[in-house]
């Protein structure tokens, strides 16, 4: 009974749809202090992307360490955690420049998370590392260091992590084939060993780009 | 009779060898059996003690993230069981609430209950076989035989609802893969009611067990300001004196709603991430017996046929139906263009997917902030000081998952 006499329904009751997924108004308050204080660097946030309850700030490569490092120390936003590192290639979307890494700060004092997004070029694929800045960086970066060919500048130990060490290419690069080479064995090791492109050069020239990328 | 030289400092032609402090440099693993799976450890030991401890890992990397970009988002489902395999609804779950996401929807709440229940059932499943295998390292034989004892049970549920005992595949986008099945809640509340008991005997094993004291009381010690800067999550961070708990500080799936209470210890040892994780199972416990108890009627799965199937009945009197069967089936849905990370409080820890969509059926980039991997790093500093004896209690300890490690 309560339930069918409820004063804000209206008369032709057209049903809202509620954003399930929507920033809350604490979270909007960081961003917007977030964007102040990186307003302090200059132009360094090229875009806001708002999608469901989470926010993206395309930023200044050059600047990465100054940007982390302001929106550590600022009071408002205190993002004082580096919770996930990773990165992107772009090839197949004709993005410009070809890559981005990607960093999803937290905030443990108000629990609010970011992400930011630098674009990183394909002709020099090189980022300042944050491992001094955050500890728990070293392994991610090794990670995206092996998988996506991006060199992390000022990292402590920089090598390849999942992959063998003297593996060419990076697998996770979106003209890297997948299921394109058949798996080693004893017996088929010469054949093998005969087809395989010689340089990462002749493998990119190999598979790119006439062969379709990630399709079976 | 000749009488044999001494051994020791004396080499047999009777010359004094003088011990220098040189390191040495061995290697553990993969293959050793203490270190859960095919972690390879480079150790630098003075004596016994170790001096540097560099992990190596990706002897079971098998390129999940690049396998994911082949796939529809449906089918991505079975990757994430295989990540971590001792807790995969917890992978299936967290998949699962990133791409609703990506979609805008929500599972029903029938499936929501049902999603909470599981998650908390194979956080008991995943530390029970810590348990066993951490005691098992320890020299305490028992406790293996009666956690699997209890493992056996769960597993025998998961087999019941989902057709599969590790592999479950059973929280899928959109809500669940299919009802549970008649008889289901009844042996889980069975489980539930007798499960406690069978803690107490763990424990009664354990807890006050002076080996195992003298083996783990102020072993692999880490700081709580170390624990944050390498950003451990899961029991082991809340072994370190931090109540750091996704289900409290960023409840998903209506975990606000349970009343449960985080453990946390100050220890920051061995002793304490064992403890903290016998009490955890209280808890899970205890969430486990609530969400059984509200378990509301109604469907599992979305109602929106973008996302899932059509009943079977549908597809012989509805044209629409079929159709939505066949794009489903074989392109898969299409979220929108959009980017999106979320995480759950998995056994380990966080356990986040990164996911972007470009408006295809498959995902273009999903990234897994995977726990085992990140805590990891936390091996290093806890075990250089120690003994390499210790070295095998402090690696169960962290409960590192090679297959979500190496991803």
């Amino acid at each position: 009974m309560t339930a069918s006499t409820d004063p804000t329904a209206s008369a032709d009751s057209t049903p809202v749809k509620t954003e399930l997924y929507a920033i809350s108004e604490q979270a909007a308050a960081v961003y917007a202090a977030a964007e102040t204080a990186l307003a302090a660097l200059g132009e360094v946030v090229l875009e806001t992307i708002p999608f469901r309850d989470e926010m993206t700030f395309v930023v200044e490569r050059e600047r990465i360490r100054e940007i982390i490092t302001t929106l550590r120390q600022d009071e408002q936003t205190r993002f004082d955690r580096l919770s996930d590192l990773t990165a992107v290639d772009y090839l197949p979307l004709g993005n410009e420049p070809r890559f981005a890494v990607v960093y999803h700060l937290m905030s443990r004092s108000n629990l609010t998370r970011l992400r930011l997004r630098v674009p990183v070029p394909e002709a020099d694929p090189l980022i300042d590392s944050v491992t001094d800045l955050f500890p728990s960086a070293n392994w991610l970066e090794r990670e995206v260091f092996d998988l996506l060919g991006i060199t992390f500048v000022g990292h402590p130990d920089l090598k390849r992590i999942v992959m063998p060490d003297d593996w060419d290419g990076h697998p996770l690069r979106k003209d890297y084939p997948i299921g394109a080479e058949e798996v080693e064995f004893s017996f088929n090791h010469e054949v093998i060993e005969a087809e395989r492109p010689q340089s990462t050069a002749e493998r990119e020239d190999r598979y790119r780009p006439e062969r379709p990328v990630n399709n079976f | 009779m000749a009488i044999a030289p001494p051994r020791g400092n004396t080499a047999a032609n009777g010359t004094q060898v003088v011990l220098t402090g040189d390191t040495m440099t061995i290697n553990m693993g993969p293959q050793h059996p203490s270190t859960h799976g095919v972690l390879r450890l480079v150790l630098d030991l003075e004596g016994e003690t170790v001096t540097r401890c560099e992990p190596v890992i990706g002897y079971l990397h098998t390129g999940f993230e690049k396998t994911f970009e082949a796939k529809t988002y449906m089918q991505g489902v079975v990757l994430t069981d295989r990540m971590d395999y001792l807790a995969p609804l917890s992978n299936n779950l967290g998949y699962a609430l990133a791409i609703e996401k990506l979609l805008d929807i929500e599972a029903p709440p029938r499936a929501t209950v049902i999603r909470v229940l599981l998650a908390e059932l194979t956080r008991i499943n995943n530390h029970l076989v810590w348990l066993g295998t951490q005691a098992l390292d320890l020299g305490a034989m028992s406790v293996f035989f009666y956690c699997f004892r209890e493992r056996e049970v769960l597993l025998d549920l998961f087999e019941m609802m989902s057709g599969a005992r590790l592999m479950t595949s059973y929280i899928r986008p959109g809500g669940l893969m299919a009802d549970l099945p008649d008889g289901w809640t009844a042996l889980a509340d069975q489980f539930i009611r007798t499960f406690p008991a069978h803690i107490d005997e763990y424990e009664s094993l354990l807890t006050e067990n002076e080996i195992f004291k003298e083996r783990t009381i102020g072993i692999g010690v880490l700081s709580p300001e170390d624990a944050q800067a390498l950003d451990l999550t899961g029991p082991s961070l809340r072994a370190c004196g931090i109540p750091w708990d996704l289900r409290k500080l960023a409840p998903y799936c209506g975990y606000e709603t349970y009343d449960f209470v985080v453990p946390t210890l100050t220890g920051g040892d061995v002793y304490d991430r064992y403890r903290v994780r016998i009490a955890e199972m209280r808890e899970s416990t205890k969430i486990a017996r609530q969400a059984l108890d509200r378990l509301p009627v109604g469907p599992v799965m979305t109602d929106n046929r973008k996302v899932a199937l059509p009943p079977r009945a549908e597809l012989a009197t509805s044209m629409e139906a079929l159709i939505h069967h066949f794009k489903l089936v074989s392109e898969g849905f299409k979220p929108p263009v959009g980017e999106v990370y979320t995480c759950i409080e998995s056994p380990k820890g966080e356990i986040g997917f990164y996911m972007i969509s470009d408006g295809t059926g498959k995902p273009y980039r999903c990234h897994v902030r995977a726990p085992s991997f990140v805590n990891l790093q936390s091996l290093a500093p806890m075990s250089v000081g120690g003994m390499v004896a210790d070295l095998v209690a402090i690696i169960g300890s962290i409960d590192p998952v090679l297959g979500e490690v190496d991803r």
